[in-house]
Formats: structure tokens, C-alpha cells, sequence
């Protein structure tokens, strides 16, 4: 019962909204804003169509291949120059003036360098990938005396301090910039895939937009919030199992175990 | 078989700071015997953190030398285990009792690292707890935490850093006994640093007494109160009052270096 509760607690203002959504597109009956029934059964055409194939997968999977690869260099990167005493002092402001750039800039620049077919990979990894690197060298950096000198008095070798003292007081901050870095992933897929692209989901959003196929048009939009959602919900999901060690996290573990 | 686990000698450590240097400690000389527990206590900001730096190779000190078994120590030796005062951030919150115990034994095998853990926890009362988190356990049982994983390193010397004072009065009468129960049985030589005169005397084979800084051995007091000591009845034994008294008024006395020269 109380489950139900916050199930409905979270989703009765967003049932609200696509009601009240449905209601004022009806009456005002414009053809740029078709009602959400009819979005989502252009959405229920086209998504499970051939177009998932052709188009939602090769998409996603950009996305989820840049950012993958921006969070593996980001990570690395972030911890080694992170623990070296004079890296950052070298390196922060050039990254710093990097990360300013706004990454859909980029576009043009990957598109004239690497070409239309693969320019997508490049521009996402080099956009996404300040958020997730800046914060590991952050995290890295803030790993207390106490365990420095622990790490040290127990001769602990590279790999036990990087990956087992390092890596883990990093973590929370890790997630933050990951978090940042995973919505950026998914901005930047489409804005490469808008500009130039054979296919994807942007690809599609500017074709639906040229033949004045709103209902269609819209879906990719809903696609786009759906998948942006679900992506972070995964992530949060991941964040919550490797950070189950944090105090914060456990609260309800420790009452029970005090309460028997 | 005595003989000498540590030996330093004219052991001296100058900080450079922006306003000029420092002398932390300065013409430190001592030594401890194989299965000796010594205590070294002095004034606050003498230099004792840095002395227990210089021995477990944390810092390179200046000026002197220090031998472990006759090794002289350049980085930090392998057969040395340290407690921190700090137990709350020398554990790893990541990892449970069990894994903090075992994570610095890397050059075992699985088995034999299980095991020690196990003997390890056990020896310090703890052998149940070794799924949990340390934050979910108190003050107290953290340190002992921070005690096995330094037992169950088998340390030649075991260095310890103010260990007590981060617990509650209580909780540091247990430890003080757990500490002698475990020295006794396992027959570890202990160099433990504190600002305790009490806990200096109480747990010591021997006590040492350091000026204000920059911190030298103004005198080595020999504790005759046996090996079996009792929170109540060794504390008011006539033997110990007099040590303490005695502890107190070389500390409160303690001439500076400066004075000595």
C-alpha cells in the first residue's frame, strides 16, 4: 500500500500535465501541436518499426559508446593527474578553457576534420568527457592524509592504492561528473545527428520536420525525454550499488540492524 | 634472545618553512628491545608525530639515524605496522572489518589472508563483526579494527600514534587491557607515542620522556609494575603514583633543548 503510495505520489503531477497537454491541444486543434494520444501513436508506428533498427539503434548506441569511452579516459586521466603533485598546476588551465567551449561548437570542426560518417564518436567523447574528468581529478585530489599515510605505512602496491584507495574516495564525486557527462552524451548525439548524419534520431527529427510531419516529429522528442530518463535512472541505479558503502546510503540498513 | 629491535640514534628533523626552519625533534637517542613495550610521552606539539614519522619512514629526517633489526630504515620497512589516532579515517569505509584487515596482505595467498584476518579480529574480540561496515561499528571497536589489521600484519615493530585518544575514558581502559593482553600473547615489541602521563605509565615496560620542541630524551624511567596490571589495583599501587608523579614533574619541567645546551 505504501509502495502504491509513492508510485502515485511521483507520477500524478506528470499524469496531470500530459491530461491537461491532451485537453488544450484538442480544443485549440493546431496542426504544430497535435494532442499527446496522437504523438504517441506515431510513436507507437514508428519506434517499433523498422526505424528502431535503422535509426533509434545506431542513436543510442553513439550516445552510449561516447560516453562510455569519455567516462573510461575521463576516469583513467582524472585519477593519474589527479594524485600528481604538479600535473593539474600545468594542466588546469587548459582544460579549464577546453571545458568552456560549448561542445555543440565542435560540430563543425569534427565535421570538416573527420568527416560526416564518424564524426559523431569524436565530438560526443570530447564534449562529455570534461565533467566526468574534471570532478575524478577533484575526487582524487581530496583523498585524506589519514589514508595517504595508512596506504603508505602498509606498503600497499600502485594498483591497491590507485584502484583500492583512490578510485574509491573518488567515487561520489565520480558519479556527480558522470551524471553530467551522460545528459551531455545524449545532447550532443543529437545535435551531430541533426547537422550531419545518414541516420539516428536526429536525423530523423529534421527529416519529420521538413515533410510537416508533426505527430511523427513529436515522437522523437518524447523519444529523446525517454531516453534521457531511463538512462539516468540506470546510472542512479549503478551509482546506489557502488556507493552502498557511504553511511548516507544505509540508513535504513543500520535501523534495522539496531532495531533487530 | 634480547635484543635490539629499534636503535636511534641522534635522530633530528628540521622543518623549512616560509618564516625560517623548524627543529621538530632534535639529538633523539634511545632504543627497544625485542618485545619491549615503550611508551614516549611529552608536552603537546613536541615533535612526538614527527618522531613516529621518522621511524616508520613516512618522513626522511634530517639528522641521525634509525635501524630496525639492525636495517637501517630509507622508506618505509616492510615489517612495521602503524595505528593512526585517527581510526574513523584510517579504515577504508568501502571495504567491511574483514576486507580492512586483509587488504594490506596482498602478498598472501586467499586462504592464509582469511585466516590471519580471522586471528586477527578474534584476538581483539571482534571475531563477529567482520561483515560489517566499519561506521556501523563505535569508536572503540573501530580502533580495534585498526589494532587487528596491524596484528595481522605480523609487524616486527608495532608504532602507535595516540591510539586511545580519540575514545571515551571507558572505552580506553579496554583498549589499554586489550593492548597488554595482545603484546603478552603475541609477544609484539610496541613504540607507542602519547600525551597521557597515566596511559604512558600504565601500559610501559619503560617510559620515555620527551621535552618541548624540539623534542629530546630528557629521561627513561624503567616501570617495575609486572606484567599483569590492573585498571584499579595498579593504578593505585604506590609504585605507579610515584612514576606518574615523577612522569609529571620531568614534564613539567622539561627544560627546552635550548636550555640543555
Amino acid at each position: 500500500m505504501k509502495r502504491f503510495g509513492t508510485f502515485a505520489q511521483r507520477w500524478v503531477v506528470f499524469a496531470v500535465a500530459v491530461t491537461v497537454w491532451e485537453l488544450v491541444t484538442r480544443s485549440a486543434a493546431d496542426v504544430f501541436f497535435p494532442p499527446p494520444s496522437r504523438i504517441a501513436r506515431a510513436a507507437a508506428d514508428v519506434w517499433f518499426s523498422s526505424a528502431f533498427g535503422e535509426h533509434i539503434v545506431p542513436g543510442v548506441s553513439r550516445m552510449l559508446g561516447g560516453f562510455a569511452l569519455a567516462a573510461i579516459i575521463g576516469v583513467a586521466l582524472g585519477l593519474l593527474l589527479g594524485r600528481s603533485r604538479t600535473a593539474m598546476a600545468y594542466l588546469g588551465p587548459l582544460f579549464n578553457f577546453m571545458r568552456s567551449i560549448p561542445p555543440p561548437l565542435l560540430v563543425p570542426f569534427f565535421l570538416a576534420t573527420v568527416g560526416v560518417t564518424s564524426m559523431q564518436l569524436p565530438t560526443i567523447i570530447f564534449g562529455a568527457i570534461w565533467p566526468v574528468l574534471l570532478n575524478t581529478v577533484d575526487g582524487a585530489r581530496g583523498v585524506d592524509a589519514t589514508k595517504v599515510e595508512t596506504a603508505r605505512a602498509f606498503r600497499l602496491s600502485k594498483v591497491q592504492w590507485i584502484l583500492g584507495v583512490v578510485l574509491p574516495s573518488a567515487a561520489p564525486k565520480i558519479f556527480a561528473g558522470l551524471r553530467l557527462s551522460l545528459s551531455i552524451s545524449l545532447i550532443l548525439m543529437v545535435i551531430g545527428e541533426l547537422i550531419g548524419s545518414a541516420n539516428g534520431i536526429g536525423n530523423q527529427l529534421v527529416r519529420t520536420q521538413r515533410d510537416y510531419d508533426l505527430p511523427e516529429m513529436w515522437s522523437w522528442i518524447v523519444l529523446l525525454g525517454v531516453l534521457g530518463y531511463l538512462f539516468n535512472t540506470l546510472l542512479l541505479i549503478v551509482e546506489r550499488r557502488a556507493l552502498a558503502w557511504q553511511p548516507k546510503h544505509s540508513f535504513e540498513t543500520q535501523a534495522q540492524a539496531i532495531g533487530g | 634472545m634480547v635484543r635490539t629491535m629499534l636503535d636511534v640514534a641522534d635522530l633530528g628533523h628540521t622543518y623549512q618553512a616560509k618564516d625560517g626552519a623548524h627543529d621538530a625533534i632534535d639529538g633523539l637517542t634511545f632504543t627497544v628491545e625485542a618485545g619491549e613495550l615503550v611508551c614516549v610521552v611529552g608536552p603537546s606539539g613536541c615533535g612526538k608525530s614527527t618522531l613516529l614519522r621518522s621511524i616508520s619512514g613516512l618522513i626522511r629526517p634530517t639528522r641521525g639515524t634509525v635501524s630496525l633489526h639492525g636495517t637501517p630504515v630509507d622508506g618505509v620497512p616492510a615489517d612495521l605496522a602503524v595505528v593512526f589516532q585517527d581510526y574513523s579515517r584510517s579504515l577504508f569505509p568501502w571495504l567491511t572489518v574483514q576486507r580492512n584487515v586483509e587488504f594490506p596482505l596482498r602478498e598472501l595467498s586467499k586462504a592464509e589472508r582469511t585466516a590471519r584476518a580471522g586471528e586477527a579480529l578474534a584476538a581483539v574480540g571482534l571475531e563477529n563483526a567482520g561483515r560489517k561496515y566499519p561506521w556501523q561499528l563505535s569508536g572503540g571497536m573501530q580502533q580495534r579494527v585498526a589494532i587487528a589489521r596491524a596484528l595481522a600484519y605480523r609487524p616486527a615493530l608495532l608504532l602507535m600514534d595516540e591510539p586511545f585518544a580519540s575514545v571515551d575514558a571507558q572505552t580506553r581502559f579496554e583498549l589499554e587491557d586489550l593492548l597488554l593482553r595482545v603484546r603478552r600473547e603475541q609477544d609484539t615489541t610496541v613504540l607507542l607515542v602519547t600525551h597521557d602521563i597515566d596511559e604512558s605509565v600504565y601500559l610501559g615496560d619503560r617510559v620515555l620522556v620527551l621535552s618541548k620542541s624540539p623534542a629530546r630524551v630528557v629521561a627513561a624511567l624503567d616501570v617495575g609494575l609486572g606484567e599483569k596490571r590492573d585498571q584499579i589495583t595498579t593504578r593505585s599501587s604506590d609504585e605507579f603514583v610515584e612514576l606518574r608523579a615523577k612522569v609529571a614533574g620531568l614534564l613539567q619541567s622539561a627544560p627546552t633543548a635550548e636550555t640543555v645546551h
